[in-house]
């Protein structure tokens, strides 16, 4: 007998995660699918990181309406799932005067939209509060409410949290086709067999497209890949504070310098279509791109202090905006699908997405309340995600109760990130069990420092393939055939 | 062993530059020399170089790496060196205080009163070389892969391209060849070879690995695992050629291009760092800015042969054992002076002892009690009395004086705490 729940969601990014965070709350059978060996893989987990204030958004469109409203609960958010989030505001810089007519335009954009607090303040202002700006800086926009988060911590934390509470998450599990009853959706099929469900909701990134036309709807809906690229500095050699984006062209926020959560610098992103939806590859031209825009803010960086480089596909879709009377053809869409009965589609969720997420999670609560569903809530729901303890972090007394406990935290694997192993092994053996490098990596931060994981791969592949049980050879990156070690030595045949 | 609280010289990491350090400052005379290695057994990047080509200089002979580090390992034990393994320093303070984590020992706080820096150099990686494509696995730095092949036993490839022509690159490239992988070529960015040319002998010509010059991989190519790299030529300002591209397909790609000095603990220590270097200012003792806090080996700059950075080790331990040296005569010169039998107080509350060397030194003192008869005025080390003086009487209203003349100055020195007592006669 195949399995069967209430509602399956498709997609472990932040949207899939929140959402199904979000549901854990009801008397639902809820399971998550995600395609990859791990949750938030996809454009959650590469992008700039903004909690956006929400100035930036066409007034009237979906995008300004969750972004504003997503923006103002990451606090409680935050509170509850124990991840990082700093609510320290952000700047749209203008350098020259000619670009200074723009912020007025940001600013009533931003008014519209509702965003609290947005002023402008003057150039020297500016060069006050970040001495590295570029010197001809004539005003900026000032937004408070803006902020910066940990989007792996974020995601992760939202999935687990589900699982507390009941959700079921089902890793390289990809969606193939729907299982139809006439126009009723009754069920899944996915390379790891068929799931029944009352309602799929569709929150597969880059291919909620594909989902929806395997449902037969929307033929003219497409995502486009539209590629940003990055480079993170190294917090030893280069301090910025701040949020910084520059005043916005027409296809995008432009390229930004801003301090991350993690203390480094990031510069980025450029905006290009590309046609390839799983080429996340960084390009010379790209880096290049990247670096003229960032010392237009911040000219004192240097290429130098590059670390670590990547680059997200923004999942950027052609739908029109359903205010009567805005012309916008790049909106969200976050709907009950008409044409077929139990689908709920989120898709083109580009940027402000991150952001937005967990406001298009109440969405998807009230959409299912508006069809008819009958909610009703756990009485034992538990919204604390407990925080797991970082060495790094800590305070003497604190680190040295932690080893006292358990010997392991005594032993540092990543010496640039200070992780241990203590940390290393509560992650393979957490609600999500983090199974692949990349996986421990993007929940305990290690390998992300200067040396990029030279030191501490052969020690994190020996310690996975400890605790898995697992032989050292079926230790990959990311799962798949991202595999670190091919034999012994003496074995190779590399004519096979 | 147990681990002290305090010693004379600590040497941070335990590679041919710590291990040199270690040995230099027992010889010089200090007692208490510990190093402290991240890593369960001492010998640093030397254990992962099994090749030989190590010891010429100034062994006069040819060696692989352990059996080198093996050397020095002997040595420094034999001469009492103390160590802490598989503990990893966390923090260095200006004042020489040393943090450090195990999973045996939980956290340690030593004080150091000299300290040597020997924590060697780690390799630049693909991001610092800004070198496109996705982010498949297979691109390991030589180093990492070193540790796989050559301590492990594990084959990261089975198809590599090497880009730079750093030693270890080459190394790496033959190693690799001789356990049946193919090395398809060493690629090099510069029109000249980056390491010693005994190393392109030895490991490309005899093995047949094509060396490309003023050639590099412009992006890596495979989404999950290396499946290609595209090679090409690069004109004067090292700017790809177009029209040069050439797929090589390969399931590794090893980065051999540059190693950098490992000095997040020297910043953390206040210790300034030369750009140019990327290691600490050093003096021709290896002291850097911050008194007392030495450094050697690859963390100053990156050496050619390890017979140098073992030269340069000596030095530092001696100069950091000096320092320490001269450190324990002051800390030693000081004694307490405590109030004895009917003595309330008495002034100064500590003697230099070399003080005493200079001339004659008094010391004031008041009673607790009147006594309104002959009185004795005593200096006593426990029971032996050093100095005495007869009074009248003793009241607390009028001060007494007693002046400890230089000819007890050998009487002072065996003493580590001196007392001053008033009795009736
Ligand atoms: C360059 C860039 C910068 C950005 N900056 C910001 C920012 O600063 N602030 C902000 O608010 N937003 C930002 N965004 C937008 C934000 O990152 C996204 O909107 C958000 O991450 C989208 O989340 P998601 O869950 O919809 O998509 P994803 O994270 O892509 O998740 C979709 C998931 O679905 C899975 N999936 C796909 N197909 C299948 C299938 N067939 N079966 C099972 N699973 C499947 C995928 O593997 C993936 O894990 C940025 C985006 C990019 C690319
Ligand atoms: C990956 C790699 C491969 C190399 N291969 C070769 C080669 O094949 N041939 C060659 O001639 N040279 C090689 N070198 C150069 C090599 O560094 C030097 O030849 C020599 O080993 C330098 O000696 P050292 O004492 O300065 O440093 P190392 O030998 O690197 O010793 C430094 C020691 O400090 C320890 N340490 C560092 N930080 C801490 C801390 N915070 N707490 C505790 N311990 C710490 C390290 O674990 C290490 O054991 C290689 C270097 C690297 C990085």
């Amino acid at each position: 007998m195949a399995e069967a729940y209430d509602i399956i969601i498709v997609g472990g990014g932040i949207v899939g995660c929140m959402v199904a965070r979000y549901l854990s709350r009801y008397k639902l059978d809820v399971l998550l699918i995600e395609k990859e060996a791990d949750v938030c893989t996809g454009a959650s987990a590469a992008n700039t990181a903004i909690v956006h204030a929400g100035y930036d958004p066409m007034p009237g469109s979906l995008k300004a309406k969750l972004n504003v409203a997503g923006n103002a609960m990451w606090d409680t958010l935050a509170g509850e799932l124990n991840f990082a989030f700093d609510r320290r505001g952000d700047y749209v810089v203008a350098i020259g005067d000619e670009e200074l007519a723009h912020l007025q335009c940001l600013l009533e954009q931003g008014k519209k939209n509702g965003v609290p607090g947005i002023h402008i303040i003057s150039g020297e202002e500016m060069r006050n509060r970040e001495p590295e700006i570029n010197p001809s800086v004539s005003g900026a926009l000032w937004a408070p409410t803006g902020g910066i988060c940990d989007p792996f911590g974020v995601t992760i934390a939202a999935a687990e949290n589900a699982i507390q509470n009941g959700v079921k998450v089902y890793l390289e599990t990809a969606f193939e086709a729907f299982i139809m009853d006439g126009k009723r959706i009754i069920g899944v099929r996915t390379n790891r067999g068929d799931f029944y469900c009352r309602w799929v909701i569709n929150a597969a990134g880059l291919y909620a497209d594909m989902v929806m036309h395997k449902a037969g709807i929307y033929p003219e809906f497409v995502i486009k890949p539209r590629r940003g690229e990055y480079c993170v500095l190294d917090q030893a050699d280069i301090t910025v504070r701040n949020v910084l984006f520059p005043v916005p062209s027409k296809a995008s926020k432009g390229i930004m310098v801003t301090a991350t959560v993690h203390g480094n610098a990031l510069v980025g992103p450029n905006s290009n279509f590309i046609e390839d939806k799983d080429d996340c590859s960084v390009t010379r031209a790209g880096l290049d791109e990247i670096w003229h825009g960032a010392r237009k803010l911040i000219p004192s960086l240097d290429t130098r202090h590059v670390i670590a480089m990547y680059a997200g596909l923004r999942a950027c879709g052609n739908a029109p905006c359903r205010t009567p009377g805005v012309d916008y053809r790049q909106d969200f869409i976050v709907e009950v699908a008409e044409e077929v009965s139990g689908l709920i589609n989120l898709a083109g969720i580009e940027s402000p997405g991150l952001t937005s997420a967990p406001a298009i999670a109440l969405r998807v609560v009230e959409m299912l309340l508006e069809a008819g569903e009958r909610l009703e809530e756990k009485k034992d729901w538990q919204p604390i995600r407990p925080p797991r303890p970082r060495f790094r972090h800590l305070p003497r007394e604190e680190q040295l109760r932690l080893i006292r406990e358990d010997s392991r935290y005594g032993r540092i694997i990543c010496r640039c990130e200070m992780v241990t192993e203590g940390e290393i092994v509560a992650e393979i053996h957490a609600p999500i069990p983090a199974k692949t490098y990349d996986a421990i990596k993007r929940r305990t931060w290690l390998g992300t420092g200067r040396c990029q994981g030279s030191f501490d791969m052969p020690r994190v592949v020996d310690i996975l393939s400890r605790e898995l049980g697992m032989s050292p050879f079926e230790i990959s990156k990311r799962g798949g055939s991202s595999r670190f070690l091919l034999c012994t030595t003496k074995e190779v045949n590399h004519e096979d | 062993m147990k681990i002290k609280q305090k010693y004379d010289v600590v040497v941070i990491g335990s590679g041919p530059g710590g291990l040199a350090a270690a040995i230099a400052a027992k010889k010089t005379g200090c007692d208490d020399v510990l190093v402290i290695e991240r890593d369960i057994e001492l010998g640093g990047i030397l254990l992962q170089c099994i090749h030989n080509g190590f010891g010429l200089e100034i062994l006069k002979q040819d060696l692989p790496g352990p059996s080198y580090a093996q050397r020095f390992v002997s040595e420094a034990l034999g001469l009492g060196v103390e160590t802490l393994l598989d503990a990893m320093v966390l923090d260095v303070s200006p004042q020489r205080r040393i943090f450090a984590t195990s999973r045996k020992g939980g956290l340690y706080d030593i004080e150091a009163r000299s300290i040597v820096l020997a924590m060697g150099c780690r390799e630049r990686t693909r991001s610092q070389i800004r070198l496109p494509g996705p982010r498949p696995a297979g691109v390991f730095t030589a180093g990492t892969a070193q540790r796989w092949v050559n301590v492990e036993g594990y084959m990261p490839g089975r198809r590599f391209v090497v880009l730079g022509s750093g030693d270890i690159g080459m190394i790496m490239a033959r190693r690799l060849t001789l356990e049946g992988a193919k090395v398809e070529r060493v690629v090099e960015i510069m029109p000249y070879l980056n390491g010693l040319m005994r190393n392109y002998v030895q490991c490309l010509l005899d093995y047949d690995i094509p060396l490309q010059l003023r050639h590099t991989v412009n992006r890596i190519i495979g989404n999950h695992r290396v499946e290609a790299v595209e090679i090409v030529a690069v004109n004067d300002r090292w700017e790809p050629i177009s029209g040069t591209e050439e797929i090589v397909p390969c399931d590794t790609l090893l980065l051999s291009v540059g190693l950098i000095p490992e000095n997040e603990l020297s910043r953390k220590a206040g210790v300034l760092l030369d750009p140019l270097t990327g290691g600490p200012f050093v003096d021709d003792h290896f002291q850097t800015n911050v008194p007392g806090i030495f450094a050697a080996g690859n963390v100053v700059h990156v050496y050619d042969l390890v017979d140098w950075v073992t030269e340069a080790g000596y030095i530092a331990g001696r100069s950091a054992a000096a320092f320490a040296i001269e450190l324990r005569r002051w800390e030693n010169r000081h004694m307490p002076l405590v109030a004895g039998e009917n003595v309330r107080y008495v002034v100064p509350h500590e003697l230099d002892r070399e003080s005493l060397t200079m001339g004659a030194v008094r010391i004031q003192l008041r009673v607790k009690q009147p006594i309104e008869s002959p009185v004795v005025v005593e200096l006593r080390n426990g029971e032996d009395v050093l100095v005495k003086k007869g009074e009248p009487y003793a009241r607390p209203g009028e001060m007494i004086t007693l002046t400890i003349p230089s000819k007890v100055y050998d009487l002072v020195q065996k003493a580590s705490v001196l007392s001053v007592h008033v009795v009736q006669r």
